[in-house]
């Protein structure tokens, strides 16, 4: 007896829900724009500039008499938060502390960070202090504008090879659904307030490459199925075509979601973030596969030439 | 119909096994490391001691010994950008010119009067003269010392530029010569400060250069990002200078061949001295350090013999006028030339302990930095935070793995088995390449190769539909596998490409730990790709040629 995520031979009706789903993932795009615009992300520093330390101490975390602590030594917009993780010991109180940019310093002078960690040495003498980073603000200037020129050159450079390989409408298909992807994780991250940093920007790189992986297989089955069926109307093609990979679309975004759900809980709380994006880009990238990019090419439309009856099949026979 | 070549069977076992034994050392980290230590430190010409011996022991010479780099993430380290300021060299470079134009333009004294260097910008040199009407023959008299230099583009590019206005003659570096003297200098910090990180013993530490002016510093092992910056932020210059006065007075003028510097002990004080000094660090050859006759820590030097004769001339010439040694702009000790010092060693006593001894020691030995650097990112990453990420990673790979291969195998059955070991495979190879390659695992590299661990089963499920689908309609088992591994292919490669497309990216323009999780992400798709289409076949394969089934059941 195998393990069935879905049905043998479905032929469920998935684009019959198309206006809906188009409409919710708008309303989803434009709340998701709104909650940024209004809440903004919670950059870290390696966007914003400015210090992160990282407290590990046998004694419970006291935000307030840490923030007492640090107070005197005037240093502006200072952000203290307590970690738990179930991977730390039972009497290990972990607390991540932020500091902003100083003004007219390129990094946090080391007397800084001295003076931060003997103020709070004198208020838990058990404190250790696993990291501290700090970053110039010159260098958090660049490394927004380098994440930036990452993420459009990978959506610049998918948009082509989908062009290449399939036709323009599937390639803007898939392009919609990356933005989409983008734009949803982008919200959940300003609603949630987690830190944003680089290591986000390498989880929404990620996040594109596993969508349009998605994407691009039942585009695949897509562009097969138009050839065996010339004269069915493009709604029923891709009805099929998407009962068709169901049942690999679920159980591949199952196994890479397990893996996710072990490394989120298990993983420790450092790269709890990244984790976090990837895991969302999963569940988002799967539904925009099918409702985003099909959508999309629902509405472009395809030209079913039938000049053209290998388009793109030039890879398909390779002999493994 | 299902036919593998026995030569291609050959291969990918091949491939399979090498790839399994590069990835074995890993599992014993501990151990081949130390082993691989101890080697490194007997072909570096240690003595063979017991310990040594033991460590060598730890792993068989046979087995491959070549482990994956721990990103300072996971190993704990200190992490450093530092920006050099090239244009502080711009100002040494040109007040070595002063004196061949002092003379030059003395030689002029007829047609351009009397000459005094003026105070100005540091990256130039203005000189007054009092007869402006002689400045066409003064510029063509600098002119003359201007010496052509060797650039990929100028030809006959000279490495000054001199030009008159009114009284003022001014003389600065030319464009080719700023950009000849700002690679020069690169090369020199990123040389220094090998050697500094090299003196002060740790292990396998990244120096690089980035861009224009970056140097990128990352020393795992290493305490802290301060005791780093301890080492390799200090310029270390060292200079010899006459002195011609002795003030208490912070703002007094000097002339502009003149220095005014702080004491390094005595508040207060500065020394008037010399601009141009009279030996520098680049003339030594050794420090050490040591203690003075009231046993205090000092450290000695050793000149080179150029430096000891130009050190000797000028005390010889000097006896009873004081002198001072200056480190980074401040005047260590002004002592008094009591005779002639020709032996062209010496010591600097101060107010230091030990331990800034014997640091100072190892600056000058290292040589000075051509130029100051500030430090624009720093981050330090305590060892046991790095262990703890480790043994996270661990236990959520192991966990993700056992998820994944519970739901393969309830899920597709003996196919799902196969698949099983082709995910064995892969994590394998993954670690196999990364080691081959000198890659570097980093915290998300992990989460890459976790995600990999999901992904990969990817080109597998496509492969099985498809053969599932086939089944309904094609004839008999055989021809079923065959046609679903044709007709997935082009999904699988089209699918990957993307995704490497991304790691490509992400390689590109990522740096530290977002780099490491391209590299894990690139490999990981290129190791999948093969277990999917041909290990799993391989394996399929040889199973159906075994039992020839009539039907299957994926």
């Amino acid at each position: 007896m195998r393990l069935r995520l879905v049905p043998q031979d479905t032929n469920w009706d998935f684009m019959q829900y198309r206006h809906w789903t188009f409409g919710a993932s708008l309303v989803a795009m434009v709340g998701a724009i709104a909650i940024w615009l209004i809440v903004g992300l919670n950059f870290g520093i390696d966007f914003l500039g400015g210090t992160t330390i990282r407290t590990d101490s046998t004694q419970a975390v006291d935000v307030g008499a840490y923030r007492d602590a640090i107070a005197p030594l005037e240093l502006g917009d200072v952000v203290i938060s307590e970690v738990f993780d179930p991977t730390f010991a039972p009497d290990q109180h972990v607390a991540q502390i932020r500091i902003q940019a100083q003004e007219g310093a390129e990094s946090v002078t080391p007397e800084t960070i001295a003076a931060v960690e003997a103020a709070l040495q004198g208020v838990d003498p058990s404190i250790t202090f696993p990291s501290v980073e700090s970053v110039g603000p010159k260098v958090s200037g660049e490394l927004i504008t380098t994440a930036l020129i990452a993420v459009a050159a990978s959506l610049g450079a998918i948009l082509i090879y989908i062009w290449l390989r399939f036709e323009w409408q599937f390639s803007v298909g898939a392009i919609a659904a990356l933005i989409h992807d983008v734009v949803l994780t982008i919200g959940v991250f300003s609603l949630l307030q987690i830190r944003f940093d680089l290591a986000t920007i390498a989880a929404i790189l990620t996040i594109i490459g596993y969508s349009i992986n998605d994407t691009v297989v039942i585009f695949d089955r897509l562009r097969e199925n138009l050839i065996k069926y010339k004269k069915t109307p493009l709604i029923d093609v891709m009805n099929r075509s998407v009962n068709e990979t169901l049942s690999r679309t679920l159980m591949t975004s199952g196994t890479t979601l397990l893996a996710l759900v072990a490394l989120l809980v298990l993983g420790g709380d450092v790269i709890r973030g990244f984790v976090f994006a990837i895991f969302w880009g999963v569940i988002v990238g799967t539904y925009s596969s099918v409702y985003v990019a099909k959508n999309v090419v629902l509405m472009l439309g395809v030209d079913r030439d039938p000049k053209q009856p290998d388009a793109g099949t030039q890879f398909g026979a390779v002999d493994a | 119909m299902l036919q593998i070549p026995l030569w291609k069977r050959v291969l990918i076992a091949a491939v399979c096994v090498i790839g399994i034994a590069l990835a074995v050392p890993n599992l014993f980290y501990d151990r081949v490391e130390r082993h691989n230590d101890a080697l490194a430190a007997l072909q570096a010409g240690a003595i063979a001691s017991p310990e040594i011996e033991d460590d060598l022991s730890l792993w068989p010479e046979v087995l491959p010994s070549r482990l994956v780099n721990l990103g300072l993430d996971l190993r704990g380290g200190a992490h450093l950008l530092a920006e050099v300021q090239l244009a502080d060299v711009y100002a040494s470079r040109i007040d070595g010119y002063w004196p061949e134009v002092r003379d030059a333009l003395r030689g002029l004294r007829d047609e351009i009067g009397t000459i005094r260097r003026q105070d100005g910008p540091p990256d130039r040199l203005r000189v007054r003269i009092s007869r402006p009407e002689g400045m066409p023959a003064a510029i063509a008299a600098v002119e003359d010392l201007a010496r052509p230099i060797a650039t990929l583009t100028g030809v006959g590019a000279r490495d000054i530029a001199v030009e008159g206005q009114g009284d003022i003659l001014t003389v600065t570096l030319s464009e080719a010569e700023r950009a000849a003297t700002d690679e020069r200098t690169m090369q020199q910090s990123l040389e220094i400060i090998r050697r500094r990180v090299d003196e002060a013993g740790t292990r396998e530490p990244t120096i690089q250069r980035q861009g224009q002016d970056r140097i990128l510093i990352q020393v795992p092992g290493i305490g802290s990002a301060q005791e780093l910056k301890a080492l390799i932020g200090t310029t270390a210059r060292l200079t010899f200078h006459a002195v011609t006065g002795v003030t208490e007075d912070a703002t007094s003028r000097v002339d502009a061949d003149q220095l005014l510097l702080p004491s390094l002990d005595e508040a207060g004080v500065f020394y008037v001295l010399e601009r141009t000094p009279v030996v520098s660090g680049d003339d030594l050859t050794d420090s050490q350090p040591g203690f003075d006759q009231n046993s205090l820590p000092a450290v000695t030097f050793r000149f080179n013999p150029s430096g000891a004769r130009a050190f000797g001339q000028f005390t010889g010439q000097n006896v009873g006028a004081p002198f001072a040694i200056v480190l980074d702009e401040e005047v260590v000790t002004a002592p008094t030339i009591r005779e002639a010092i020709t032996g062209g060693s010496g010591q600097i006593t101060g107010n230091f302990d030990v331990e800034e001894a014997n640091r100072l020691a190892i600056l000058l030995r290292a040589g000075a930095l051509p130029a100051e650097m500030t430090f624009l990112e720093e981050r330090t990453i305590g060892p046991e935070l790095g262990q703890d990420s480790i043994d996270a990673g661990q236990v959520a790979a192991l966990v993700a793995m056992a998820a994944v291969v519970v739901f393969m195998v309830l899920s597709y059955g003996l196919f799902g088995a196969f698949a099983t070991v082709a995910l064995g495979v892969n994590v394998a190879l993954i670690f196999g390449v990364l080691g081959l390659i000198g890659g570097t695992l980093t915290l998300p590299g992990i989460a890459g190769i976790v995600l990999t661990i999901g992904m990969a089963v990817d080109a597998n499920v496509l492969v099985f539909e498809r053969i599932r689908e086939e089944m309904k309609t094609a004839k008999g088992p055989a021809r079923a596998i065959e046609l679903g591994y044709q007709r997935a292919l082009s999904a699988i490669i089209d699918a990957n490409i993307t995704t490497f497309i991304i790691a490509a990216i992400l390689f590109t323009l990522g740096s530290g730990p977002v780099r490491g999780f391209a590299v894990t992400l690139g490999i990981g798709i290129l190791t999948s790709v093969f277990t999917a289409i041909f290990v799993t076949r391989l394996l399929i394969v040889a199973w159906f040629e075994r039992r020839r089934p009539r039907t299957i059941e994926v």
